[in-house]
């Protein structure tokens, strides 16, 4: 085996340089001559601008400009896009209201961006942003997701009667009915998804420069995606041509999902430095990431499940009202609908299913993918109404799963819902589970706790997700603008090192380190003389980010392509070096020799061979360099089953988690060590939802919950370690035989801890987050 | 303006600051010493933890001219001759940092753990200690773990 190949948990090439402080966000870069950017924000949920005055703040000290909405549309600049197309009922494509960059007339969320104030510091910014007075006329607000579409709400967008972006009905819904009406049992269940604010632990900031010379526009931005932000600019906000925009995505504090989309601030920032023909740079401090960051979640549902005599699902029914927010984000369509229903199947032979989506707008921040995006709210709902389901049937929670799984035996097994699942063994990931969480010992553990007045209660959670997004020709039916492969470029250097170009950006994930394995396993080169290179517009070739847990089920066997390439070619060059022919050249760990003799060369010396050709195979290219693109034929399909074990003081409503065990199935594990931590990740994302974050609005639209010290973000104290182990299937559907493991955790977490506190309170439900006066109105109301 | 005198990383730092200059900023515009970060507003999340005088503070709490005449220890001051400190091994061994934003909090606030509660740490111990720095990658699991084996490490 290859040292540091596949399946080695080998330590991050990357840590070093976060370690001791030099690591490169968009904030450390500071250029010479750069100015500060100050985004004035409105304070209203939802008014009319009747006038906006900047003279005094642009005479303001140190004040460079000031810029409105106006001056964005004098320069012809487009308003901000969502890229996947939903159509609704009446056959229309989902309703489109324009997003300005900067507020035209109308200010529809509390956070919404109202003009620019560029100067010499930012507390200058400030100071000038304070002395702009603009005039509202604040209107009533529509901040209720389940009530936004009443008739006695105002209507935020002209465009959009009832405050509806789409209503999305998809299914069989005679087949649905019919099954409902022949049922021996149906479970019903309403719930809330709560809305969360995704959290990145770096705001997002941006840093524009505009040359002169070359008329070119450099913007280092937060991104999760640096090619996407560079089209999307220049292809539909008309802010330079895609030859003439750098994006650089440097270091990244984290993303999980807000950092996908293109925001006001970067293209304001981005349009502004070329106006004042100065850097502009602008950070976000915290405040504002809560106000202008996209959110994400926030659905009201009810789910219905019909059953058989044995506890067979028949049918299922799903009614969903979800909230998009005052304006639509990049892919917020695309959450609730196909990222969503499509997911309802789960783990389950349910023959028919029934969903309708009614897509809301709000005066409240845009709401778009946070890490699961659409998955965990799918994922929340069915294994929520699963557990239900148990209790109608006098069922214990494991057995009604055990009935309803799909069989190892079925894959490729096509659901009701458009997805085809290529390979799991569901009753495996639960064995192991059962066994890691010690199911059979729970009963004695729970006596245990009454004992000292506690209650305790085991939670399951059985889920699969669609990761490695996506078949371009999928999601080009379903909508989107874009095609999901990914592109790879790997490069020798005449010295015989190697620099891997990938498409997709490392924002935490240890890119840098998981697909240098890829290619020492691959060509044998050592670990250490590989290097990553991703996140910047000018240095890698066109590729589409990272997002769904694709990096690896897609942008890694993109890599893998462009590495066969490179033996192919090394082949012909040895087999001239060695005068031995093409078809003899064997390689393996590094070396080409010809086959049943010991000569051989290294490709280090391919390499250079292959840059100094003066001995070469006639009619060869020189160079050693090749690229490939990926586009996978299916997504990949993690699943898994999760248990939760809570210990309940009813006297204060406080839940512990005491033990917490994961079993997932993400086919092969590059390294291992990696994969852990994103599980660990995920888990505290989900049990952060269960248990602490939520989000709220007033009724006037404002963000009451806007720091940390409103937001209950999961701390060390709030969480246990886990277990973790897996029970992998190899998912014939991908070459590298993986699947993607950054979701995991938060998709299977919500509802494995609100099963577990239910169980221990004796209850049918209770909302997320389920707070400590949750619990204790839930837990007095059960006494 | 006020003139500071500090000890930042070993090295005697005087500048003119405004009043209002957070300790923070001075550090990382006025100095560039950019490893100590900024995540929230409100004295939350703990990535602007550094020592000052030996004692950890959050950054952002503390205007820089309340750090005259004292002594400011960064991430950047931690490691030896380009080798690095033993927690800051440890974070690396035991895989305690994802995107890294929130580390340099993290591991100034873990020398402070050790310096107040010895080498002999328990996961308990560890996790009410870190309450003050907010990490959204590595579910804490990891830190927690690096915590322990590199107060471990410098009891050797
Ligand atoms: S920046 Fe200091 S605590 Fe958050
Ligand atoms: S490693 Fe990303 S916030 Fe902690």
């Amino acid at each position: 085996m290859v040292e540091n190949g596949i399946g080695v948990s080998v330590l991050r090439k990357e840590d070093k340089r976060f370690l001791i402080g030099k690591g490169n966000y968009t904030d450390d870069i500071n250029v010479a001559g750069q100015t500060h950017a100050y985004f004035l924000r409105s304070p209203h949920g939802h008014a009319t601008i009747e006038s906006i005055d900047i003279s005094a703040a642009a005479a303001s000290a140190g004040v460079v400009a000031v810029f409105t909405g106006d001056d964005l549309a004098a320069d012809g600049i487009g308003t901000l896009i969502c890229g996947v197309t939903v159509t609704s009922d009446d056959g229309e494509p989902h309703r489109a209201p324009a997003h300005p960059a900067l507020a035209q007339g109308k200010v529809n969320y509390v956070g919404d961006h109202v003009a620019i104030v560029i100067a010499e510091t930012l507390a200058q910014a400030k100071d000038g942003a304070e002395k702009i007075a603009v005039d509202y006329g604040v209107l009533p607000a529509v901040t209720e997701t389940a009530r936004a579409a009443d008739d006695d709400q105002v209507q935020i967008h002209e465009v959009a009667p009832n405050n509806m972006c789409f209503n999305w009905p998809f299914g069989d819904k005679e087949g649905v009915e019919a099954a409902f009406a022949s049922a021996h049992k149906v479970s019903r269940l309403e719930l809330i998804n709560n809305r969360m604010v995704t959290n990145p632990m770096e705001p997002r900031a941006s840093l524009g420069e505009y040359n002169t010379g070359t008329e070119e526009i450099t913007l280092h931005v937060t991104t999760q995606n640096p090619h996407v932000h560079r089209l999307v600019l220049s292809a539909f906000n008309q802010l330079a041509p895609e030859h003439k925009l750098r994006v650089v995505g440097p270091d990244v504090g984290g993303g999980f999902g807000a950092k996908i989309f293109v925001y006001a601030e970067e293209l304001v920032v981005g349009w502004a430095c070329r106006k004042v023909e100065r850097p502009v740079k602008w950070t976000g401090d915290r405040t504002e990431a809560f106000l202008a960051d996209a959110h994400g979640r926030d659905h009201v549902a009810t789910a219905e499940m019909a059953m058989d005599e044995d506890g067979k699902f028949l049918a299922m029914r799903v009614m969903t009202q979800a909230n998009l927010g005052a304006y639509l984000s990049t892919f917020s369509t695309m959450v609730p609908s196909y990222l969503y229903a499509f997911l309802l199947a789960g783990q389950y032979t349910t023959p028919l299913i029934y969903s309708e989506v009614k897509a809301v707008f709000t005066n409240t921040a845009p709401v778009d993918a946070c890490r699961g995006a659409g998955r965990p709210e799918a994922t929340y709902l069915l294994e929520r109404l699963v557990d239900v389901a148990a209790r109608d049937m006098d069922l214990d929670p494991a057995e009604i799963r055990r009935r309803n799984f799909i069989p190892k035996d079925a894959f490729p097994y096509q659901t009701p819902v458009v997805q085809c699942y290529d390979s799991g063994d569901y009753v495996a990931a639960l064995d192991k589970a059962m066994v890691l969480a010690d199911y059979e010992g729970f009963p004695a553990r729970a006596t245990e706790a009454i004992a000292r007045g506690k209650r305790r209660g085991i939670g399951l959670s059985s889920y699969v997700e669609a990761c490695g997004i996506a078949p371009s020709a999928a999601v080009g039916q379903l909508g989107a603008g874009v095609g999901l492969w990914e592109s790879a470029q790997v490069r020798f250097n005449p010295t015989g090192n190697v620099q891997v170009f990938t498409g997709t950006h490392s924002h935490g994930q240890g890119h840098e380190t998981t697909f240098a394995q890829l290619v020492t396993e691959q060509l044998g080169v050592p670990f250490e003389n590989i290097e990553v290179v991703h996140g910047d517009t000018a240095k890698t070739q066109f590729g589409m980010g990272t997002y769904g847990s694709r990096s690896l089920a897609v942008g890694g066997v993109a890599i893998a392509k462009a590495c066969e390439k490179l033996i192919t070619k090394g082949k012909k060059i040895a087999a001239h070096a060695l005068e031995a022919a093409e078809g003899d050249i064997e390689f393996a760990d590094g070396n080409f020799t010809v086959a049943g003799t010991d000569k051989a060369m290294n490709i280090g010396e391919v390499a250079f061979n292959a840059y100094v050709p003066h001995s070469y195979p006639e009619g060869l290219e020189p160079g050693f360099d090749e690229n490939a693109f990926f586009d996978p034929l299916n997504f990949s399909f993690p699943a898994g089953t999760h248990i939760c074990e809570v210990e309940v003081d009813t006297d204060t409503g406080v839940v512990e988690i005491v033990k917490y065990s994961a079993v997932d199935d993400f086919g092969k594990l590059v390294n291992p060590m990696i994969v852990e931590g994103q599980v660990h990740g995920g888990i505290v994302h989900g049990v952060g939802q269960a248990l602490l974050e939520g989000c709220r609005y007033d009724s006037e639209g404002q963000l009451i919950t806007a720091t940390y010290m409103d937001y209950a973000m999961p701390r060390a104290d709030n969480v246990p370690s886990f277990d973790v182990d897996y029970a992998p299937t190899d998912p014939p559907d991908n070459p590298l035989g993986v699947k993607g493991c950054g979701e995991a955790g938060a998709i299977a977490a919500p509802p494995a801890v609100i099963n577990a506190i239910t169980n221990a309170l004796g209850i049918k439900h209770i909302d997320m987050p389920a707070t400590p006066e949750n619990v204790w109105r839930a837990a007095q109301g059960a006494a | 303006m006020p003139i500071v005198n500090i000890n930042v990383n070993g090295k005697l730092v005087s500048a003119e600051v405004e009043g209002r200059t957070l300790l923070v900023q001075f550090l990382r515009e006025n100095l560039r010493l950019t490893g100590t970060h900024v995540g929230c507003d409100t004295s939350q999340c703990g990535a602007c933890v550094v020592h000052v005088d030996g004692k950890s503070v959050k950054a952002c709490t503390m205007l820089a001219v309340m750090a005259d005449a004292c002594e400011v220890t960064t991430i950047e001051g931690l490691a030896n001759n380009g080798s690095m400190h033993p927690m800051q091994q440890a974070f690396m061994d035991n895989h305690g940092l994802q995107c890294g934003f929130c580390t340099p909090g993290m591991v100034m606030t873990a020398l402070d753990i050790v310096n107040r509660n010895g080498n002999d740490l328990d996961d308990s111990t560890v996790r009410k200690e870190l309450e003050g720095n907010i990490c959204r990658c590595t579910g804490y699991h990891n830190i927690v773990k690096s915590v322990k084996a590199g107060a471990k490490t410098m009891g050797e």
